[in-house]
């Protein structure tokens, strides 16, 4: 089980809780403000683009190619930008919270 | 253009030799010629990259085959470049992301259900003209929030609302739309009320409320996108399941695939081949040089076969769980309608997985682009089949 917090552009710290599946599906289960997830999960549309904290960015890990080069090409990309499609929810990412960029 | 191949579920990729040779392809469109961009990440960049190759050409010259001689009218947001776009795109994102709500979830699934309902008792049908077309049009009045009965007068126009059997671009067929969208304009300015037109016609964009000229021109958009694409999309999936039943079935014991495998659908078939834009310097593209004012396209239909990134693109995989296809587009311009899209194709799945047994193929005629040295199906002119029920 974790519990995460999303900080959103238009409502606020958005404190969720799971145990499985991608963060994405998590926030857009919970509605969080900012992410979409059009593509169900695939890796495809970048409307689940966060920004991980930068003291756990090497516990998430970086993205990979694919990945990457979907984010290369957003406007709002920065150095701990992650598409959290591609993020798993795991006792791992417990307490962290993300910054929703859009 | 048709043909018939062996396998209705078969849609090969036309662009491979020359994007692993050359990465870039020619056709000429009406005497503007058009270099295809055929690489997934030569796509990517250059439909990002909106200063050098823009999309507020002069209207319908983006679009290939060229709308140049059938239109004036400029398509809102699609021939708007940023960051005029981000206004457009700021007003419209909401009311195209209502298919994520229960209620119109619930009436599609309505019009969905009728829909298989009537084809499961027909002996034989068309697939084409009599359900993705129905069905197309129906979803349609969810997407404007207008009245249903509205649909069958865009059934009665016919799968393509610029393209008739004699003509890829027949002006007279344009004329219909452009005229009916004029009348809906004006009678929603008569009597407002909670559709589109009137959401339209009430809103502010930039700073300045939006002209009936631009109401008429994201209504043409959202008439003419959604169209062909959407009844492509439709009538492909029914053939891949028609040859491989086992799928679908797959999906009625594991509903969890669903996206991934309309996703996987979608890239396989890329309803839409391409979409042009026009360059407004002198550049390069794949070491080919591109003179300013000259068009380029961004063929989806190969950037969604590319081996560099797909491993084995020309099999579908319901498996594939990393799929950064471009069957939407890519970048601002990405398909506005792309969520009603996702939506009724992923209730559609469920729906054909939990009430079909069978589609058997009676006649098929394949619609084949010609596109300069290309050939590439798209879809079908008509899809004859009997379908069984569970």
């Amino acid at each position: 089980m974790a519990k995460v917090i999303f900080m959103t552009k238009t409502n606020g710290a958005v404190e969720v809780e799971g145990s499985n599946g991608s963060l994405m599906e998590l926030a857009a289960a919970n509605g969080v403000a900012g992410i979409d997830g059009d593509c169900g999960g695939v890796c495809s549309c970048a409307t689940c683009h966060i920004y991980v904290a930068p003291e756990d960015f090497e516990k998430v890990g970086a993205a990979e190619e694919i990945e990457s080069d979907m984010l290369e090409l957003d406007d709002n990309v920065t150095e701990y930008s992650r598409l959290c499609c591609q993020i798993e929810v795991s006792d791992d990412i417990d307490g962290m919270t993300f910054v929703v960029a859009n | 253009m048709t043909t018939k191949n062996t396998k209705v579920s078969e849609f090969p990729d036309a662009f491979k030799a020359q994007r692993t040779t050359a990465g870039i392809g020619q056709m000429d469109d009406q005497n503007d010629p058009v270099n295809m961009v055929l690489g997934l990440k030569d796509v990517r960049k250059a439909a990002h990259n909106c200063a050098v190759f823009q999309s507020g050409a002069k209207p319908g010259r983006i679009v290939i085959p060229s709308e140049v001689a059938i239109r004036e009218t400029r398509q809102i947001p699609f021939e708007v470049d940023p960051p005029e776009h981000g206004g457009f795109r700021e007003l419209l994102n909401p009311w195209f992301k209502r298919p994520l709500e229960q209620p119109y979830q619930a009436s599609l699934q309505q019009i969905i259900d009728e829909t298989i309902e009537k084809a499961l008792n027909a002996k034989s049908l068309d697939i084409v003209s009599e359900f993705a077309l129905p069905l197309q049009s129906k979803a349609l009045t969810l997407l404007l929030n207008t009245a249903m009965d509205k649909a069958q007068t865009w059934i009665d126009w016919g799968t393509h609302v610029f393209r008739s059997e004699d003509s890829d671009l027949d002006g007279d067929k344009a004329n219909i739309l452009y005229d009916y969208i004029d009348n809906e304009i004006d009678k929603a300015i008569a009597n407002p009320s909670d559709d589109l037109y009137s959401v339209l016609l009430a809103a502010q964009v930039n700073g300045k409320t939006m002209t009936k000229e631009q109401v008429k021109g994201v209504m043409i958009l959202t008439f003419a996108g959604g169209r062909d694409t959407v009844i492509n999309a439709i009538t492909n999936s029914i053939a891949y399941f028609s040859e491989n039943i086992s799928d679908l079935q797959r999906i009625h014991d594991e509903p969890e695939i669903v996206n991934r495998a309309v996703e996987e659908l979608i890239r396989y078939f890329s309803p839409l081949t391409q979409m042009g834009r026009v360059a407004t310097e002198d550049t390069q593209l794949c070491e080919h040089a591109i003179k300013a004012d000259s068009r380029i396209s961004l063929c989806w239909a190969s950037a969604n076969r590319d081996e560099n990134i797909f491993k084995n693109p020309d099999n579908v995989d319901f498996d594939r769980k990393v799929n950064p296809h471009v069957s939407f587009g890519f970048s601002h311009h990405n398909c506005l309608g792309a969520t009603h899209a996702r939506q009724l194709l992923r209730q559609l799945v469920l729906s054909l997985a939990s009430k079909v047994a069978s589609i058997d193929t009676l006649k098929a005629d394949e619609n084949i682009e010609k596109l300069g040295e290309f050939s590439r199906k798209v879809g079908f002119n008509s899809f004859q089949v009997s379908l069984k029920a569970k």
